[in-house]
């Protein structure tokens, strides 16, 4: 910041003499700008302002929180968590042996519909304790890979899944090498209840992302076998499963969507579930949970943001009102000086 | 009262006279000896540029270049200079680490928010460069006419000059390179310079080429003229230059008298000729400009201080970090059996091997370092630059700081120190020319025992006041308004106010004693060293005077009928009234000495001859050197006068004594050949030797009479030192004047008044008298200072006496006590008694000695020191003081060259600091704040988000949303805030000045203060982070079932996070102009149109962010319900904290605010009384004076 100042008292006479010459007067322009009088709104914090925000956030809060719960009450979810459960008694000692043998992993879950949920029933398998977030493994993916056939070769960002004997893996990566590979079929009074697997991923990742001409190629054939295998004739545009479990989830626990059933659940059915106990989350003491769920405009089942509004808006009610008698109680005093510090400091008389 | 450039003048028109072999010979000897030495080797080969012999000696060319920069060296060298901040080297060294696998984000993301910051300064240092090129052209591409070879001149640019040119400059111009002067359009080949850009000097100086080269006047001259110079190396010394001419064979002395130096001026002559010999950079003008030494304000210190608390947060988090990675990671793989298999820990590179694990965490450590770079603001310093140059150009164009009279409006030379006008704590005052106008009035005479002119003094009005009248001081300001226009009205020549009908107009003559009366005005006329100028249209003759008192005795002089017309070398000529004739006649005056005014002899002489051929000693001095010369005869007047001089000082005037004295021409033939002798010597005691010589002649004078002259106080001087008073700042004054005076000053603005206590210290007491006969220095300075010690230890038991009640006490200490107070083991006694006074007085003080009296006040207490002046003897109080404040008054340039802002009055001060310095300091403070605010909200997001990945430095955000953050959705309301906020207006700011404690006090950049807005940031990130946690769980988050992906935990925090760090800004800003409005809701808005555009990139680019607002968070209701959710849940405690303080605890602006909102700042009662609760008791000004009035009235009523 050195600016003006460096150039030489050389300089300073010969400006100052060119100017002179010209004899134009140096008073600075008047305007409103460069005199910093511009016109503005000063607002301060008056008694009336601070109440009338506490009344009006509190008015428009409170409804909102109840409007919140209402949807969210409104939703029917059922949990079931099996990974413990599908486990055979005699192996529960060692569950990541179990999971990682070969023998048949079928289990039978029984659930049962508390209320009627109208249709669609979202299916979701529920993870925890799964670090979908690691950076490890949300880097090792490689989506011009996925997009298009020509950058098959490009492989880069996948170790260690990135080849096999040289061949280019698709899809690459441990993302999708780890695709969660447990299976849910249900049944209702021995009736097939269909799981339409189809739209559950974004439009924006199925038309763009993943190509509709790359096809799965050496998937799954290395070891170890991370989870499931894909269909090598179908595009990767049309693996929902796969879309989806490749959106990484945010935090530790987390749902993803399996399936869509589209007839409505009665109050009082039981519904019988065929399950392929395979993923291995054993290992690290993941839990796994089925969901069926329905939807309100808000989403899914959670109290959270609608208490939090009535929270929020009856401490703005409740402050409101403790201003108001903090007002009449005790009206400000006009330029109370005690409170300044120079004056606070004891003595003052500096 | 004569600067060092009379002396050169006047040796100059000794030499012209005495033309003495002598004396050549002898400087031959001392200084010449060393040509050819090392240090003396320049050659030159004068009007033969083009010899083969010239060209190998490469000297630099005639270009100068002002520039930082060149085309070249651009880049380097600006790229260094930004990387030398830590702050910048460390964004430089993660941008590097970004291309590395470690980086937690894409290198292209992190480098270019840092290219965008470096581009802006550069472009700004750039910019600035060019701008100096542009003046470095227009200088270089000046003409000046030169030799062709052919006795021919020709214009040619300046830059083309090379050494041995043989130049013509003519009348008016600037000289192009330091020449040696040959010859001039006057026959003795003198010339008159103006010195005014190099040493700030307004009076011409004289300068004589040699005799062997004064008869080439004619172009035509100089065909086949050769001359070889050899001389000394460039060097910065303005006032030495050592040389050798070789003409025809023959070897001539050059000395300074014959170096015209660049960018001086040729006055008063019509042309010159000169040789070139220092060209370009070797110019001494150049080899002497100095960067001005760059000055940090202490808000900038702290700021340092708080980015190593960031970096130490920074590291903090990062271990903290590491070590929980390094557990969780290497738990990943254990005796063969893999945790996380899905991260397939079994086959990992080094950066998360289970089995290398703690090498894992070190690597670590460096991205987690890279991802909490966030912590620190990137922008904050392009910011501030930016910041401050907006707020200077505001300085710059202020209005009100503009000063009419001479077309000049303040000028911020630096823009580092804006902050720091709010923080002053000391002003340390000159007093000539910067409270006073440095114009003088001749006012008052008293001639032959008899007191002459009427006029009245603003230091008298100010006393009739001191002295108890009944008179309110309200109706005395508008005595002294009606009094000041009485007086602009009559009198029309400046510098002369002067009435008294006895002696005007001629009417003298008739008075008793018109024969001294004559002397006297005669004396006036011709005992000087002014330099006529006649104006060529209007024969009105004006006066080139090296101090404005000289001036005003000759134009007194003149109005007196003493008109001094014309000065050649050996004459000054007067018109006079001939008191035998009555008519007026030119009289002619050989000037046969001239003997110089100094500091140690206070007196100034010249010895003339008249017409008659009467030899005359012609002498003025300061009172006391001049009473004590007088012969026995001579003082016939003295009682009469000494009381005049004692009533003058008394109403703050200048005195000076007149005497005379016949001398009969032997006496005079000694003395000339002595003070010859003398003044040829050049050996170290030469001063001392002339000093010898003149005693000897000086004395048994004449008196004459007195004079008085009035150094005029400024306009508004007292209003503003009450404001600055009420303001809490302390003002001192350190001036060279006699202790009467400044003590008179100080009673005429305010800074003194009846009742205060007086400390005084000094040293004329009998017995260092006494001691000071015998000469023996040890002895005296060992006294001397036991002496200061006691009188120091004295006035603080005095102070402590009174209670600690600071009131009533008045420091006053000469020049030569401070030499003594200022010494090492007393220094800080003394400080402590200086600070226990309400007014510090420091008379008789050197440059020096100010210097050094500011740096004692600077490091003593630590607080923010403004030192203001104008004249070349403030420039290293100015450069020592933490801020400096030029007033580019009559005394020239130099203390402007060496300031940080230049003013044209002493009273913009008062707008300067109360309004400009309070608002820079309240932006400034507030802008650091929130930077470091909305960074620690947007970096500990990042942080908490970590927590929930094992600390894998996955960041939560986008890349390009974390890059853009700072460029953005938040640089530009914090640049606003930064440059228009402002808590109360300027007019409010000057009527409540005790705002301006806020900044002396710092407690808007208090830690406690700092750390809050940390806090804030803190608890804001907690807020947001946790609460869109919990809302956005594993549940769907919109109607289709979807579940949220981290896309969307990013995208809706982001968005919190811009909501909130804006809004933020909104509640804590004061002033909302359209301006404002824009840049907060752009801010906003630009968030959400950069999210929408680059989702709709085709997802290549964008990643992660593909089209998620358009197709995921914008229809999501849940979104949109979270963010209002969220915004207002972080902003609330702020928002409640705000509420509470404005109300119940309103900081000092608050009650301004107050008052401005409920419209009773026009009701003056009311204003007063919360100006009256809120003061803290000031101690001077004319507020606290007439506040002690009313306390001795209130006092003494009940005793009566």
């Amino acid at each position: 910041m050195s600016s003006s100042g460096t150039s030489s008292i050389a300089l300073g006479g010969g400006s100052a003499e060119a100017a002179a010459a010209k004899s134009t007067s140096k008073r600075p322009k008047y305007s409103r700008f460069t005199q910093q009088e511009l016109p503005a709104c000063k607002p301060i914090l008056t008694p009336k302002w601070v109440i009338l925000t506490f009344l009006i956030s509190g008015v428009v809060f409170i409804p909102l929180g109840v409007i919140c719960l209402f949807a969210s009450q409104g939703v029917i979810e059922i949990v079931d968590r099996y990974d413990t459960d599908c486990i055979p008694l005699a192996s529960r000692d060692n569950k990541v042996r179990y999971i990682q043998g070969l023998e048949d992993k079928r289990c039978n879950r029984t659930i049962t519909v508390t209320k009627t949920m109208k249709n669609p029933v979202y299916v979701y398998y529920q993870l925890e304790n799964y670090y979908q977030n690691h950076r490890r493994y949300v880097k090792s993916r490689q989506d011009a890979q996925l997009r298009s056939p020509k950058d098959e070769h490009d492989v880069k960002s996948c170790a260690p899944e990135d080849t096999i004997g040289g061949e280019p893996i698709v899809p690459c990566g441990l993302v999708a090498w780890s695709l969660f590979n447990d299976t849910y079929d249900f049944t209702r009074n021995n009736q097939k209840l269909p799981v339409n697997k189809k739209g559950i991923s974004w439009k924006s990742d199925r038309e763009s992302k993943f190509g509709k001409n790359v096809f799965p190629k050496n998937f799954q054939k290395g070891t170890p076998i991370g989870g499931k295998s894909l269909d090598p004739d179908i595009p990767l545009s049309e693996q929902e499963d796969l879309i989806v479990w490749m959106r990484t989830a945010a935090l530790p626990t987390f749902r993803k969507l399996y399936g869509k059933i589209d007839t409505d659940l009665q109050a009082g059915d039981t519904i019988k579930v065929l399950l392929q106990n395979n993923y291995n989350t054993y290992s690290f003491n993941g839990k796994k949970k089925l969901v069926l769920s329905t939807t309100s405009w808000l989403g899914g089942r959670n109290d959270f943001l609608g208490i939090a509004y009535l929270t929020v808006g009856s401490i703005c009610l409740f402050l409101a009102v403790s201003f108001s008698v903090l007002y009449l109680a005790k009206p400000r005093q006009l330029g109370d000086p005690s409170y300044l510090s120079w004056n606070r400091s004891a003595g003052g008389g500096r | 009262m004569v600067g060092g450039g009379t002396k050169r003048r006047r040796r100059r028109l000794q030499l012209s006279k005495l033309y003495t072999l002598t004396c050549a010979q002898a400087c031959f000897k001392q200084d010449h000896s060393q040509i050819g030495g090392p240090g003396f080797s320049r050659v030159v080969y004068c009007n033969e540029p083009d010899s083969p012999e010239a060209d190998s000696r490469n000297y630099c060319d005639n270009y100068v270049r002002t520039t930082k920069y060149t085309l070249a060296t651009f880049l380097p060298k600006s790229l260094f200079e930004q990387f030398r901040r830590v702050a910048n080297f460390y964004f430089l060294v993660t941008g590097i680490l970004a291309f590395t696998p470690l980086a937690p984000y894409t290198a292209s993301s992190a480098i270019v928010p840092l290219l965008f910051v470096i581009g802006a300064t550069m472009v700004k240092e750039g910019v600035e460069d060019w701008r100096r090129q542009k003046q470095d052209n227009e200088v270089n591409n000046r003409k000046v006419k030169v030799h062709r070879g052919d006795g021919s001149f020709d214009a040619k640019e300046w830059k083309t000059l090379s050494i041995g040119d043989i130049v013509k400059v003519e009348k008016n111009e600037f000289f192009p390179a330091d020449l040696v002067l040959l010859s001039s359009s006057y026959e003795d080949a003198i010339c008159y310079v103006e010195t005014m850009n190099l040493d700030g000097e307004t009076n011409l100086k004289v300068k004589q080429g040699l005799e062997v080269t004064s008869s080439l006047r004619d172009e035509f001259n100089f065909k086949g003229f050769e001359a070889f110079v050899k001389c000394e190396d460039p060097n910065a010394n303005l006032y030495s230059f050592v040389g050798t001419m070789e003409l025809r064979g023959a070897k001539y002395p050059l000395s300074l008298q014959q170096l015209l130096l660049r960018d001086s001026k040729l006055r008063n002559t019509d042309f010159i000729f000169g040789a070139v010999i220092f060209t370009g950079h070797d110019t001494k003008v150049i080899q002497n400009s100095t960067d001005p030494p760059s000055k940090r304000s202490m808000i900038e210190k702290k700021m340092d201080k708080i980015i190593y608390l960031m970096f130490f947060m920074v590291v903090t988090m990062a271990f903290i970090g590491s070590v929980i990675f390094g557990v969780t990671t290497r738990d990943d793989f254990k005796d063969g059996v893999m945790k996380r298999w899905y991260l397939r820990p079994d086959s990992s590179r080094i950066f998360f091997d289970p089995k290398r694990a703690p090498v894992a965490a070190v690597y670590h450590f460096l991205t987690a370092i890279m991802l909490y770079s966030y912590f620190i603001p990137i922008s904050l310093y392009v910011s501030i630059e930016i910041v401050k140059v907006l707020q200077s150009i505001f300085i710059n164009q202020d209005i009100h700081m503009y000063y009419e009279e001479a077309d000049k409006p303040a000028r911020a030379r630096t823009s580092n120190l804006n902050e720091e006008l709010g923080q002053v704590d000391t002003i340390l005052s000159d007093k000539t020319g910067t409270l006073t106008c440095n114009s003088m009035e001749f006012i008052k005479c008293s001639v032959a025992g008899t007191a002459y002119g009427r006029g009245v003094t603003e230091v008298e009005m100010a006393m009739g006041t001191r002295k108890g009248g009944p008179l309110v001081f309200q109706s005395d300001e508008n005595d002294m308004e009606y009094s000041k226009e009485a007086i602009t009205e009559e009198s029309t020549v400046k510098g002369f106010n002067f009435r008294d009908e006895r002696i005007m107009n001629g009417n003298w003559v008739t008075e008793t004693h018109a024969d001294v009366i004559q002397k006297f005005f005669r004396l006036l006329a011709v005992c000087h060293t002014v330099i006529p100028e006649v104006d060529e249209d209007t024969e009105k003759i004006s006066y080139e005077a090296e101090s404005p008192d000289e001036a005003a005795f000759v134009i007194a002089a003149r109005e007196l009928g003493f008109e001094f017309f014309n000065r050649t070398q050996t004459t000054i000529s007067v018109r006079e009234l001939d008191l035998v004739s009555g008519k007026r006649v030119e009289r002619l005056y050989k000037v046969l000495n001239v003997l110089e005014f100094n500091s140690t002899r206070k007196r100034m002489s010249v010895v003339v001859q008249d017409e008659d051929g009467k030899l005359l000693l012609l002498s003025k001095g300061a009172d006391n050197v001049m009473f004590e010369r007088l012969s026995k005869n001579g003082r016939e007047f003295e009682e009469e006068t000494r009381d005049h001089v004692n009533e003058y000082a008394d109403a703050g005037l200048r005195t000076l004594i007149l005497a005379y004295r016949e001398l009969d021409e032997k006496e005079y033939k000694v003395f000339n050949e002595r003070i010859s002798v003398a003044k040829s010597s050049v050996s170290a005691d030469r001063e001392s030797l002339i000093e010898e010589v003149t005693e000897k002649i000086e004395k048994d004078l004449i008196l004459l009479g007195a004079t008085a002259v009035e150094d005029k106080l400024q306009n508004g001087v007292p209003d503003c030192i009450d404001k600055l008073a009420q303001a809490g700042i302390k003002i001192w004054v350190l001036t060279g004047d006699k202790m009467e005076t400044a003590i008179n000053i100080g009673f005429a603005c305010s800074l003194l008044r009846q009742d205060m206590k007086q400390i005084i210290i000094n040293l004329e007491t009998p017995e260092i008298h006494s001691l000071e006969k015998t000469g023996e220095k040890d002895v005296i300075a060992k006294v001397s200072k036991e002496n200061v010690l006691s009188q120091i230890i004295n006035g603080k038991a005095q102070l402590k006496y009174s209670g600690g009640n600071s009131d009533a006490f008045a420091l006053i200490i000469d020049g030569k006590s401070l030499a003594y107070a200022l010494d090492d083991d007393i220094k800080h006694i003394f400080l402590e008694l200086a600070v226990g006074c309400a007014s510090v007085i420091c008379c008789r003080s050197s440059p020096k000695q100010k210097a050094l009296v500011t740096r004692l006040v600077k490091s003593g207490n630590g607080k923010t020191t403004l030192a203001i002046g104008d004249g070349a003897n403030d420039v290293g109080m100015l450069q020592e003081a933490d801020i400096g404040v030029g007033i580019s008054g009559v005394e020239g340039m130099q203390a402007v060259m060496s300031s940080d802002i230049a003013i044209a009055q002493f009273e913009y001060l008062e707008r300067l600091l109360l309004v400009h310095g309070h608002w820079c300091y309240r932006r400034i403070s507030t802008m650091i704040c929130y930077f470091f605010y909305k960074n620690i909200t947007f970096g500990f997001t990042l942080f908490l988000y970590e927590t929930y990945t094992t600390f894998s430095s996955t960041p939560a955000y986008n890349d390009w949303f974390l890059s853009l953050y700072n460029v953005f959705f938040s640089s530009l309301p914090v640049i606003a805030l930064g440059v228009f906020d402002q808590d109360v207006s300027a007019r409010y700011c000057l009527k409540f000045p005790l705002l301006y404690q806020e900044g002396v006090q710092n407690v808007l950049f208090s830690w406690r203060r700092i750390l809050g807005w940390m806090f804030n940031g803190f608890y804001s990130a907690v807020i947001i982070f946790f609460l869109c946690k919990s809302s956005l769980q594993s549940q769907a988050f919109n109607h289709d079932g979807k579940t949220p992906g981290r896309e969307i935990l990013g995208g809706t925090m982001y968005t919190c996070i811009v909501w909130v760090v804006n809004l933020q800004l909104a509640l804590a800003i004061s002033y909302f102009t359209l301006i404002q409005h824009i840049v907060i809701w752009s801010s906003i808005v630009v968030w959400y149109f950069f999210i929408t555009v680059y989702g709709e990139l085709p997802s290549r680019i964008s990643t992660g962010a593909y089209k998620v607002f358009v197709e995921a968070l914008a229809p999501s209701l849940s979104y949109w319900l979270i963010t209002l959710f969220v915004v207002v849940a972080t902003l609330m405690p702020y928002f409640i904290y705000s509420a509470l303080q404005m109300s119940f605890f309103p900081m000092y602006h608050g009650m301004i605010q107050w008052l401005r909102y409920e419209g009773q700042c026009n009701d003056p009662e009311y204003c007063d009384m919360v100006r009256q609760r809120s003061i803290r008791p000031t101690t001077v000004g004319f507020t606290a004076r007439l506040e002690a009035k009313k306390r001795s009235v209130r006092i003494s009523e009940p005793a009566s």
